[in-house]
């Protein structure tokens, strides 16, 4: 897990975490390649796992019948991917399928989530890195439902 | 009523008295004749109508006639069509509609009398086929009163298959190579020192009464010998298998199997395979309407589940992949119908790959799936 | 005749009994009877609510709610159409229709005094009486209220039988929801009637937010609640989860599907969700019967 150390400082979304912290995330994580069209997240399964994008772009999906699969959101390189491991019921809302070939590093959810359990240091900085990622999104997805780049006068 | 009896003989002349005695009767025979370089089932006048002579070559994506070296009356195997062209026809007027002058509208049930036939020559995976239908058309539920009535009147003249073809598995769908049950006659064709004849055994009152009436003499155990060795023989040359252990419960928990996306960059998603399949029953209605309005028509047609329109609802077609289709279409023939019906859909004739032009094969993706089983995991929960 | 055992993978060859002679036949079930349009009323853009009574002769038959007629429009096409009021011996049958191809802008368009076909009632009910003595939560969007709306009546009804009683509701826009004024007589009547919109013009005092965010804060006791679900199938999976996540179990949660319906007997193959066929076996459905159909695209 040395090259996981090094990746995790380079990372964006853990920087300024302690070098203990950073082992222990480290310690329950390994890389992950995914061939286009992969899914690395399947909606309704068990959220044990997240991941941090390293090269490649994700779509995250929800299957609409007759529709298909209709991308709400990407993330790519840099970038937290999965935050249904934080909450209850811990499980995966939103399918996500690799756009082109990807590389990720892959967390174990479960394992971290006990470690947090034990460590509610390491819990705090988790939350703190993981919290602005949602509500980031989510405001940029309140101002996309605004529709505002629909002709004027309409609703 | 189905009944039990001796076996009998009937020989080549006898074979033209039933079929004369049969018309006498008032029915219409329908059997397989040679048209347009297939052996299809249509309408005939006699024995002298049938392939003699004819044998037929089948592989994925083949067909084509070839003359043997006997005077065989029935020594081919399946054709393009099945006897459900008969009992339950391509295109069926349901009801006429009539709008008056003031808006009010009426509607005729259909009252023309269904057609009596007598059907010569159906195979016993082609008998299991109307069987299925029967389960689907008359079972629990609703009646569909065309199908039941010419399914009433139909008279059957079974034939024991004298050799498989190369697409044949009816040996794995237990439903031949001999007919068990479901006829009136059933007919083995035998050729040798004994001659051109035929085993003929009863399987109705009304079977059994024809036969006494147009003569037929007791079997000999030569007779009776010669034609379970016939079958035995015919047993023995299936061109294709199909494991069933299991199969509901397999291609069940497999609906996401990657074999889906490899099927699917061969097939057209043409619909021959539903055409030629003598179970396939989806269908669909049309409306139409004279130009002014006044009258209206409801037709019944064959439909595929390979066609977009078949899972069309507002918004879009549900199955639109071709991949969901061909997964609809086989895991309904080899799964579901099971859950649905209590019996397989399939019957194991080998018309879909003969007739596929690509020849995707049925039993080469069963046997596909089942070594490269993804086990437990994302599919149909079998156990309700 | 001897069936072959349950779940054999072989077909039998035999064939099939018949009916014994005398039985009386019955209407063809694909013959349209004739029922005259007595009042309409647009409840939006693009849908209405149209009162039908048999023109002469008899009435179809008495729906339960949840059930659908197969409205035809004379040349134009047949539809598969819930039932939203009525349908009780001696009661007209109510349709709420939204005008979205050839068959279903005739039928919207078709004044008092003209004539559809109706085919019906096919499909299985909600199952009012198997929630009763407990809560009752029904969660729909859009137009998925037409198809809850008789159950609602039958709710109120019969209220005291029931425990808490919670109507969820979520629309596009303020504009497109349906029944306004019913809303507020259920809300009179005993049901905590909660709505949400996706989006609001300014001036909207209401909630907005999608409809799965009324279920944490609604009145039920999860366990104990029996659900009724109808609207998009991509809003039914998500509502499930929700109410799942409040402990209402999954054989308890009833949803509504829709698929392409030719006959509505079950011959045509058309509808057929896997082993199921909407149109016999649903078109309201227990969520634990189907829950793994519902995870599979395009099944």
């Amino acid at each position: 897990m040395r090259t996981v150390d090094q990746l995790l400082a380079e990372a964006p979304s853990f920087e300024g975490m302690s070098s203990a912290h950073l082992e222990l995330i480290a310690g329950c994580g390994h890389n992950e390649v995914f061939e286009p069209g992969a899914y690395l997240l399947r909606e309704g399964d068990p959220a044990d796992r997240f991941y941090v994008i390293r090269r490649g772009h994700v779509a995250m999906e929800i299957f609409v019948p007759q529709r298909g699969a209709l991308t709400v959101e990407t993330v790519g390189p840099g970038e937290l991917l999965g935050w249904s491991w934080l909450t209850p019921p811990f499980r995966v809302h939103l399918d996500a399928r690799a756009l082109e070939e990807t590389h990720a590093l892959s967390f174990d959810a479960a394992c971290l989530r006990g470690k947090c359990d034990e460590d509610a240091v390491l819990g705090y900085q988790l939350m703190r890195r993981f919290l602005p990622v949602v509500v980031e999104r989510l405001q940029a997805t309140r101002v996309r439902l605004l529709d505002v780049y629909g002709h004027a006068g309409s609703t | 009523m189905e009944i039990e009896t001796e076996a009998q003989v009937i020989d080549r002349e006898g074979l033209d008295r039933l079929l004369a005695a049969l018309g006498g009767r008032g029915y219409e025979l329908i059997g397989p004749t040679v048209r347009d370089g297939a052996i299809l089932y249509e309408r005939i006048d006699s024995a002298a109508d049938l392939p003699e002579g004819w044998t037929d070559e089948q592989e994925g994506g083949t067909y084509r006639l070839r003359r043997r070296d006997d005077g065989a009356l029935f020594g081919f195997n399946v054709g393009p069509n099945s006897w459900k062209n008969h009992l339950f026809p391509p295109n069926l007027t349901l009801w006429k509609g009539r709008r008056g002058e003031g808006g009010e509208i009426s509607f005729e049930e259909r009252t023309e009398e269904v057609p009596r036939y007598a059907f010569i020559g159906v195979r016993s995976c082609d008998l299991a086929a109307i069987g299925v239908q029967d389960r689907v058309f008359i079972g629990d539920g609703h009646t569909d009163a065309d199908y039941e009535a010419r399914r009433r009147e139909a008279f059957v003249v079974a034939v024991n298959c004298g050799e498989a073809g190369a697409t044949c598995f009816c040996v794995s769908m237990d439903t031949g190579p001999r007919a068990r049950s479901g006829y009136d006659l059933a007919l083995t064709e035998l050729i040798d020192e004994g001659g051109h004849r035929f085993l003929a055994e009863a399987g109705t009152e009304r079977g059994a009464e024809l036969l006494a009436e147009i003569g037929a003499a007791s079997a000999v155990q030569a007779d009776t010998d010669a034609a379970a060795g016939v079958s035995e023989r015919c047993a023995s040359q299936m061109g294709r298998e199909l494991d069933t252990d299991g199969i509901k419960e397999l291609l069940y928990r497999n609906m996401e199997h990657p074999r889906w996306d490899e099927v699917s960059e061969r097939c057209l998603t043409c619909g021959n395979c539903t055409l030629v399949c003598p179970t396939c029953f989806c269908h669909t209605v049309e409306d139409t309407s004279d130009l002014a309005g006044a009258e209206a028509e409801r037709t019944r047609q064959w439909d595929s589940c390979f066609s977009l329109e078949h899972s069309h609802i507002h918004g879009g077609s549900v199955r639109n992949s071709p991949n969901s289709r061909y997964r609809q279409w086989m895991t309904h023939k080899l799964a579901s119908w099971i859950d649905q019906f209590g019996t397989s859909g399939c019957v194991g004739c080998g018309r879909c790959i003969t007739w596929c032009p690509v020849a995707i094969d049925i039993t080469e993706e069963a046997a596909a799936i089942r070594a490269t089983d993804l086990g437990e995991g994302r599919g149909i929960d079998a156990d309700r | 005749m001897p069936a072959p055992p349950e779940g054999t993978a072989r077909p039998a060859a035999e064939s099939v009994g018949w009916p014994a002679p005398g039985d009386a036949p019955a209407r063809d079930p694909m013959l349209p009877s004739a029922y005259l349009v007595t009042s309409k009323r647009q409840e939006l853009d693009d849908t209405w609510t149209l009162v039908l009574e048999p023109a002469d002769g008899a009435a179809v038959g008495e729906f339960g709610p949840g059930q659908f007629s197969l409205l035809y429009a004379f040349g134009s096409g047949e539809v598969p159409i819930s039932l939203s009021g009525g349908g009780a011996r001696g009661e007209p049958l109510v349709h709420t229709v939204r005008a979205v191809g050839a068959a279903t802008r005739a039928i919207c368009a078709a004044e008092p005094g003209e004539m559809l076909g109706v085919r019906g009632p096919f499909g299985t009910s909600w199952p009012l009486e198997a929630a009763a003595g407990g809560d009752v939560v029904v969660v729909t969007g859009g137009i998925g209220l037409a198809p809850l709306r008789l159950a609602i009546e039958r709710l109120v009804a019969g209220r005291e039988q029931f425990g808490s009683v919670s109507l969820l509701y979520g629309a596009r826009n303020p504009a497109e929801m349906l029944y306004p004024s019913e809303l507020d007589a259920w809300g009179d009547a005993g049901i905590e009637v909660a709505t949400t919109v996706d989006s609001a013009p300014s001036g909207w005092k209401g909630r907005v937010g999608l409809v799965t965010t009324l279920i944490p804060e609604a009145s039920f006791d999860g366990p104990r609640t029996t659900a009724f679900v109808c609207g998009p199938e991509v809003m039914m999976r998500f509502v499930s989860r929700a109410l799942r996540d409040r402990g209402v179990p999954a054989s308890r949660i009833h949803l509504s599907l829709e698929r392409n319906m030719k006959c509505a007997i079950g011959h045509c193959g058309h509808c057929q969700l896997a082993r199921e066929f909407v149109c016999k076996d649903g078109a309201v459905f227990p969520l634990d019967r189907i829950e793994p159909l519902l995870g599979i695209r395009e099944l």
